[in-house]
């Protein structure tokens, strides 16, 4: 399986990415936000986490204006799957491929910590390994990941299903107190009305390695590699 | 010109008549600006270093020591660690945000100059008091400034250290640590080579922030706001990409030296580049990338713009270096040449606007020796009460700006970027993977300033060994360290005598320990309106981990485990925070005994990594009952403890802030031999308890829920920021 890692200029959980694919037997080809092109052969694309253009103008605006955006979007619409992880999931909201956008969190501040998602749906690639109402934990690093959608918008989403993972309790309950950066509905993931597009914010590629003592974001990976 | 322009760069007026007597004419305005830059004591360490050379940078491992810019040292596999820390006091009181946030990019230059990938950012804060009104402003400011550039670069903050005192109300420190993974075949120092070697200039534009910031570092401080000009504002866009340029470039085989331009900018980094190489250097102003148009040639070679490299290619590599810099969208330009004139020449305009002999430049005249007053008589005993209440004294403290949570904090830092951060904020030391390998670093940042201020010989040993103990409690052997000096005016004859006494500590200790100083920084000036802060030698810690596997715990996680203390207890009170929650002024710090200090490190090490001890924790700031707290709060689960009978007092016990002492843990069968190999190797130990329960239980003495235990630890210091 080959997963094309894109680098902006200051993205920076590229090489995590790519860690990550490879320890688990796929195979990363990093891509230069430069290029016009990707390779033919692709099985997944992956925007990591970072600050991408130092989120001058807004996090994501000016990286999904990059060269490598016009292919990213049609590998996408042709069913490419695609995944955005918190600077990457921004991106996906300032290139259109998600709707809404990540506000500033409702305290205001950078949160790094381990949450609680609820695995609200098992989709395939990426959630399939997970038991759909499972508790996983994953760490989020962001400053900007407040979801916002305007209400029609989030009815539908709700409608049609594509909240994929949503901030929780230990217990799974969605509440406010698990709620750590104000995004409504407590989403912290969704996807495309096709299931190929999922945007992000907490970082599996940071718990997939028994070392670091938490490999809940693995099997996200995995589904997206045994794909 | 006049020797009032030269006092007024701060120059003093014996440095003005030795310039006029070497060059035997008046300088020009341009070059005594480049004078009073270089002879600053931020760039020349005039008044320190003579007492730095007494401390010892040789070891097994040391690789390259202080003189750098920072220091490297061995950690096997052709690898070595680059680490260095530094201090942003001055920048960061005017301007919280950018002074701080330019504090940990000018660190992680100095990082990845020396062709190390940095791995770890850590950082030594001090502010004053949390009622003073600036406090908040300052402590919020300084914390997003760091958080935003760090998080931004995408390097872990793996920790630090957070204190409080009124003595820093109006001169708060910052000292920006990090660390960088180098291949050792593979680093990079400041070197010029031959003439007619090529001068480029790499980054970010220049313009006419942060002029005259080395100066402004090197004179005390009237506390105002009005010296704005002169804090540099920091881009962590450009440096994540200068990184990634400067670190593409090394591969190529390309660069002759490389040098950050740091204090003093385009001045330092040509002179020190130049002066190194016994060569001369000529600079073309003309060529200088510029933000704002007509500066002069006095403005662009003092400001301090960030973000900016110099870097020598080697002949025919010139083209190389600007695709790989233009694909970075970076600048990469020629501005000069390496000559053999010995001298700094700099042209503007077609035009010489400074001509000035190197070896002159690099080597101010000493500082005229202040008379030291020998300062390490500690002050007289206080008498400590002994009657407190012992559950009282420690839910205050652990609700304090002492011993409170700096969740508050480190939340705002990414810790696990990179993929490599075992151990983040909360424990002893952080502990950060070699990339793609089984071993690790552990990093600790450590000083007590108040054993420092009632002691400075005793209080620069403590800072050492805390740092050595901290490192050990991780399972590492401690390699090597950094330091931040921060100190008053230099002056002033009790200054000069902390600093030499708090140097000699250190020193003895760093001997003793066979854990010598690669790398440093001297923050003098620290003072307001005649006060000074107390004396603040922060010690930053490298260990090496070589077995990711043998990790020790944190915490009691393992109910029924036996809870044993090493070291021996002699209920020292006086300086401790049981002294000062009780309203008692500091008093002589607790005596350091190096030789324990190594004996009972190296047991802990030995029986981490035969797999005999589980946990380990130092017994530090808050003693024996703070670190029960603190072990049963990272676990997860309280302690049964039986104190050990003795004729000390049981709050001396409890509370003593002996040193050389630590908690392990071990699994119920090993206690035994645990206890008889303690014995055996002549380590005091003795069996105090047993872990797991709801509570943390001190027999005969307190029950606390562990509860109650976390709601004072974390919630102090979330009060204070949402209190107005």
């Amino acid at each position: 399986m080959s997963i094309a890692v894109i680098t902006f200029p200051a993205s920076n959980c590229d090489r995590d990415a790519a860690v990550a694919v490879e320890a688990l037997g796929g195979r990363a080809i990093r891509i230069h936000h430069s290029e016009t092109s990707l390779p033919d052969k692709l099985d997944a694309v992956i925007l990591p986490g970072g600050f991408s253009y130092g989120d001058y103008l807004r996090p994501g605006c000016m990286a999904a204006r990059s060269p490598i955006m016009r292919e990213i979007k049609d590998k996408a619409e042709a069913g490419t799957p695609t995944l955005g992880i918190c600077n990457g999931f921004q991106l996906l909201t300032e290139a259109g491929l998600l709707p809404g956008a990540l506000l500033r969190n409702r305290d205001l501040l950078f949160i790094c910590r381990e949450v609680h998602l609820l695995i609200e749906r098992n989709i395939s690639p990426f959630t399939r390994l997970y038991r759909k109402g499972a508790v996983v934990t994953m760490p989020i690093a962001h400053k900007d990941g407040n979801y916002y959608a305007d209400a029609e918008t989030l009815k539908r989403l709700e409608g049609e299903g594509r909240i994929v993972l949503r901030y929780c309790n230990t217990e799974g309950d969605v509440n406010r107190d698990a709620n750590p950066n104000g995004s409504l509905d407590n989403i912290a993931a969704l996807c495309n009305d096709a299931g190929n597009v999922l945007g992000m914010m907490p970082h599996p590629e940071r718990c997939a390695d028994a070392v670091l003592g938490n490999t809940d974001g693995e099997a996200l990976l995995r589904g997206l590699l045994e794909a | 010109m006049s020797e009032k322009i030269a006092l007024e760069l701060g120059l003093e007026a014996e440095e003005y008549q030795h310039i006029k007597e070497k060059l035997r004419r008046e300088p020009n305005f341009t070059e005594l600006g480049i004078f009073s830059a270089m002879w600053s004591e931020h760039c020349s360490y005039k008044s320190s270093r003579a007492f730095l050379s007494r401390l010892p940078t040789e070891g097994d491992c040391v690789i390259c020591g202080p003189g750098e810019n920072a220091g490297v040292v061995d950690i096997g596999d052709n690898k070595a660690a680059v680490f260095k820390m530094e201090s942003h006091n001055h920048p960061s009181y005017i301007e919280p945000y950018h002074g701080a946030a330019t504090g940990v990019g000018g660190v992680m230059r100095d990082i990845f100059t020396m062709g190390a990938r940095p791995v770890a950012n850590f950082n030594a804060l001090r502010f004053g008091a949390p009622e003073h009104p600036k406090t908040k402003h300052l402590l919020s400011g300084v914390i997003s400034g760091l958080a935003d550039y760090g998080n931004c670069i995408g390097v872990p903050m793996l920790g630090g250290a957070t204190g409080f005192d009124t003595q820093y109300d109006d001169n708060i420190l910052v000292n920006a640590m990090c660390v960088g993974i180098a291949q050792q075949d593979a680093i990079f120092y400041a070197r010029a080579g031959k003439p007619g070697n090529q001068v480029f200039y790499v980054g970010s534009k220049t313009g006419r922030d942060g002029i005259h910031g080395a100066t402004m570092a090197s004179a005390s401080f009237e506390g105002d706001t009005d010296n704005r000009p002169t804090v540099q504002v920091g881009d962590p866009f450009a440096e994540k990409l200068l990184l990634e340029a400067c670190l593409e470039l090394m591969q190529t085989n390309a660069i002759v030296g490389i040098q950050d331009m740091g204090a003093a900018g385009l001045t330092s980094s040509a002179v020190e580049i130049a002066a190194k190489g016994g060569v001369g250097i000529q600079l073309n102003l003309d060529n200088v990338p510029l933000r704002e148009p007509e500066m002069s040639a006095y403005e662009i070679m003092l400001s301090e713009s960030q973000e900016r490299m110099l870097v020598i290619l080697k002949p025919g590599k010139e083209k190389l270096a600007m695709q790989i810099f233009e694909k970075w969208q970076l600048d990469c330009i020629n501005i000069g040449e390496i000559t053999d004139t010995k001298h700094l020449e700099v042209l503007q305009h077609d035009e010489q606007q400074a001509y000035l002999p190197l070896d002159m430049l690099a080597q101010p005249p000493l500082a005229a020796p202040t008379q030291t007053t020998t300062s390490s008589t500690p002050k007289a005993t206080a008498s400590v009460p002994m009657q407190a209440d012992a559950r009282e004294c420690l839910l205050k403290l652990l609700n304090s700006p002492e011993l409170g949570s700096r969740r508050w904090i480190y939340e705002q830092y990414d810790q696990t970027v990179m993929g490599d951060s075992i151990r983040t904020p909360g424990a002893d030391a952080a502990i950060v993977r070699i990339h793609g390998s089984t071993r690790a670093l552990a990093v600790s940042v450590d000083v007590t300033p108040r054993y420092v201020h009632a002691d400075p010989l005793e209080g620069g040993r403590q800072a050492v060994a805390e740092s050595f103990r901290n490192l050990v409690a991780s399972g590492a052997k401690p390699l090597a360290i950094t330091n931040c000096l921060n100190f008053g005016n230099p002056k002033k004859p009790e200054t000069t005598g902390q600093f030499a006494s708090a140097i000699e500590g250190m020193r003895e200790a760093c001997i003793a320990l066979d854990f010598p100083v690669v790398s440093g920084n001297v923050s003098f000036y620290n003072e307001t309106r005649g006060h000074g802060i107390p004396p603040t030698p922060s010690i930053g810690g490298v260990g090496l981990i070589d077995d990711i596997t043998r990790i020790p715990g944190t915490g009691f996680n393992e109910a029924g485990d036996a809870i044993l203390l090493l070291g021996e207890t002699h209920g020292h009170l006086e300086c401790s925070l049981y002294a000062r929650v009780n309203g008692v002024p500091d008093g002589a710090p607790p005596p350091i005994d190096l030789g324990a200090e190594k004996h009972n490190g190296a047991f802990v090490l030995e029986h981490i990594r035969n797999g005999g001890i589980r946990a380990v924790h130092d017994i530090s700031a808050g003693g024996l009952i703070a670190a029960l707290a603190q072990m049963s709060l990272l676990g997860g689960r309280g302690a049964v403890i039986t104190p050990p009978a003795s004729h000390i007092h049981p709050n001396g016990i409890l509370f003593g802030e002996d040193q050389a002492r630590y908690i392990v843990t071990c699994s119920p069968e090993d206690t035994d031999k645990l206890l008889e190999a303690a014995k055996a190797g002549n380590v005091p130990a003795i069996w105090i308890g047993t872990a797991g329960d709801a509570n943390l239980t001190i027999e005969g003495v307190t029950s606390i829920a562990l509860k109650d235990l976390r709601e004072a630890f974390e919630s102090w210091m979330p009060n204070y920021m949402r209190s107005n």
